[in-house]
């Protein structure tokens, strides 16, 4: 993070920080939409859930260790991933996280905690219980819990139970994220599940669970705080639902002509990005200047991050066949 | 030495290992029922059993496998492993290089198969090419105790995941086996069972013992039969396969797997690429069929390689007294 006159108002309020992680995420995420034209390979935002990955991972700490999924940029970025280091990636440049192998994908960053990215919706949720076995079985740092972040889509996934009832009945410090964005892929998920919250399956697994507005970063925050500490103390998984809309297509680029039209409109005034500018602008934490300011270091940032992906090399023929065995 | 059934000699190297390093953990569906032995041993944090769940028991085991763990997991029969094949194959296999070498994978899958119990097709099913198929999995199938011993202990101390898959027909066979608790049997070496000069006989599992008896009646006709025993099918052993065949110029690969792109599938195109100016005969296959394994005992014996289906391969091989034309290089 620079700093620049857009310092935080109190140094215990973490809002503009994570406004200016929520606006890094946006724009680092446009651009990759943008350059579909450019032929950089296709991508799964997380436009319009910014806030879940903000809130959630400013409750962890460093020794915590994340689990992700194909819509993962937010994550990596929220917990500090370096956007020139996530473009190489995507390019599959040898500065990426994963040597370029891995593609926008399935991006781990083992540095940062954020580690076993899987790209088969649930699959993350396959590996969580033993990470988290792991961690109770003294393999982590001291203290450290596990969390897993889902969609509502991983969620009709029988993997899902197998994991909530494994979780519960170890005993594992695992921190359920489910980020409920109304789709799954294709598909919205009225259309595949009859109820309308995931918290009531994860209920039935004897979850200790709460849901909230997923597009509130402060709610999140406070919920997830809340989760955290109590996993902490006692080693129990608990269950976040966190209600919020995948604002752009699965996968980029995707026209969206099978979205409600009035349902994104009601999603996009609910954007999570411009609620906390207004909230900040009317506290008077936040000046419309100060705003212009940061958008414009992060649009420096993003260019410098594709200047830096660009100079990067294409990995050598040879990688085709290392790390297939350790 | 001692004498040993598999089963035994399995969970003494289990026991060895877990001994040896807190780190290696047991799980599976009623692992801490019936080897109680390890329970007592190890406590109910490191055996643990699982919900029937093959999928989250697989998972499991990945997770904590690249978090410093060294689990076991006993999934019991093969055809059930399709319930794992994401976190075996989408996760073990692969993200350690999607990832860029990020992770390590030491784990270890336990399952059996094969015929002999009549228990059909639903828990008989010989799968073992199928993993050989996918990048990142190492695959091991071996004939004798003293081999399971050796090789489940070289797999647990491997940085990558391993399946071990037990011949049910082998179970309850016996067998010496050292007693030493750093016996190692290497991956990827294969043995010779027999020595022999003119036809290679490639198999592992049950039917390598079918190949001994057959090569045992073979040479009461004056044919002598090399009999190599694969234990480890991935990696594989190239080149005592190559060796043998360039000393015999004759192969016939058996096992009770299908023989659709299976293991002597795989055999017969190392031989065409790196030795086929050594061969005398067309290469030879006796596999199971490309059917459901049947629970029936006699459809059951019908499917799988016996020593009259191997000799007579081998005789017809050994009548060719010159290759056509077209199969020889100019």
């Amino acid at each position: 993070m620079h700093t620049s006159q857009y310092q935080m108002a109190e140094p215990t309020d973490k809002s503009l920080q994570w406004l200016e992680q929520m606006q890094l995420i946006r724009t680092y995420e446009l651009h990759l939409a943008a350059m579909q034209s450019k032929g950089v390979p296709g991508t799964c935002t997380s436009v319009g859930q910014e806030a879940c990955a903000v809130g959630v991972m400013a409750a962890l700490d460093k020794r915590d260790r994340i689990l992700t999924n194909h819509r993962s940029a937010a994550h990596l970025l929220a917990r500090g991933a370096s956007p020139g280091r996530l473009l190489a990636e995507v390019l599959g440049r040898i500065d990426g996280y994963c040597g370029g192998f891995s593609g926008s994908l399935h991006i781990s960053a083992k540095e940062l905690g954020v580690i076993l990215t899987s790209t088969i919706v649930g699959g993350e949720l396959s590996m969580a219980p033993g990470v988290a076995l792991a961690q109770k079985m003294g393999q982590g740092e001291a203290g450290g819990i596990v969390t897993v972040f889902f969609g509502d889509g991983a969620a009709c996934e029988g993997i899902f139970h197998e994991a909530l009832n494994l979780a519960v009945q170890w005993q594992l410090p695992l921190l359920f994220v489910c980020e409920n964005n109304q789709w799954q892929a294709f598909v919205h998920r009225l259309e595949t599940m009859p109820d309308n919250a995931i918290i009531n399956w994860a209920r039935g697994h004897g979850l200790m669970v709460d849901t909230v507005d997923g597009n509130d970063v402060h709610a999140v925050f406070e919920s997830a705080t809340q989760a955290v500490s109590a996993i902490r103390s006692d080693s129990m998984p608990r269950f976040l639902e966190l209600c919020t809309y995948r604002q752009r297509g699965h996968f980029e680029p995707d026209d969206q002509a099978y979205v409600d039209r009035q349902e994104l409109a009601h999603w996009l005034e609910r954007d999570p990005i411009k609620r906390l500018c207004q909230r900040l602008l009317q506290q008077g934490m936040l000046t419309q200047q100060s705003l212009n300011n940061m958008q414009q270091a992060i649009d420096e940032q993003i260019q410098a991050a594709q200047a830096f992906a660009d100079a990067s090399p294409w990995p050598d023929a040879a990688m085709l066949t290392r790390h297939v065995y350790a | 030495m001692e004498m040993m059934t598999v089963e035994q000699a399995i969970y003494q190297a289990l026991a060895e290992e877990m001994q040896r390093d807190n780190r290696v953990i047991a799980m599976g569906e009623g692992i801490a029922t019936k080897q109680l032995q390890l329970v007592e041993a190890f406590g109910k944090e490191r055996v643990r059993n699982t919900p029937l769940a093959e999928a989250v028991v697989a998972g499991t085991a990945v997770g904590a496998a690249a978090s410093g763990l060294r689990p076991v997991i006993d999934m019991l029969f093969a055809p059930f492993l399709s319930y794992a094949m994401d976190a075996l194959v989408n996760s073990a296999g692969k993200l350690r290089q999607i990832s860029g070498g990020q992770f390590e994978f030491p784990l270890v899958t336990l399952a059996m198969t094969g015929s002999g119990w009549c228990v059909g097709g639903q828990h008989n099913h010989n799968l073992e090419a199928a993993f050989v198929h996918m990048p990142g999995l190492k695959v091991l199938m071996p004939s004798t105790p003293a081999d399971f011993k050796g090789l489940l202990k070289s797999a647990i101390r491997d940085n990558n995941p391993v399946l071990l898959f037990t011949d049910l027909g082998l179970l309850h066979s016996q067998g010496e086996v050292p007693r030493d608790t750093d016996y190692l049997v290497p991956l990827a070496k294969a043995a010779i069972r027999r020595i022999g000069t003119d036809v290679t006989l490639v198999s592992y599992a049950k039917t390598v013992a079918v190949c001994e008896l057959a090569a045992t009646q073979l040479a009461e006709q004056g044919i002598e039969a090399e009999v190599i025993d694969l234990r480890c099918l991935k990696p594989l052993d190239e080149t005592t396969v190559l060796a043998s065949v360039r000393k015999t110029g004759r192969l016939v690969c058996v096992h009770e797997a299908s023989g659709l792109c299976g293991m002597a599938a795989e055999l017969s195109a190392l031989v065409a690429e790196k030795a086929f100016e050594s061969l005398r005969a067309p290469v030879m296959r006796v596999t199971g069929a490309d059917a459901t394994p049947p629970a029936s005992w006699m459809l059951e014996q019908v499917g799988v390689p016996s020593v009259q289906n191997i000799m007579g391969a081998v005789i017809d091989q050994v009548a060719i007294k010159t290759m056509p034309a077209a199969y020889r290089l100019s």
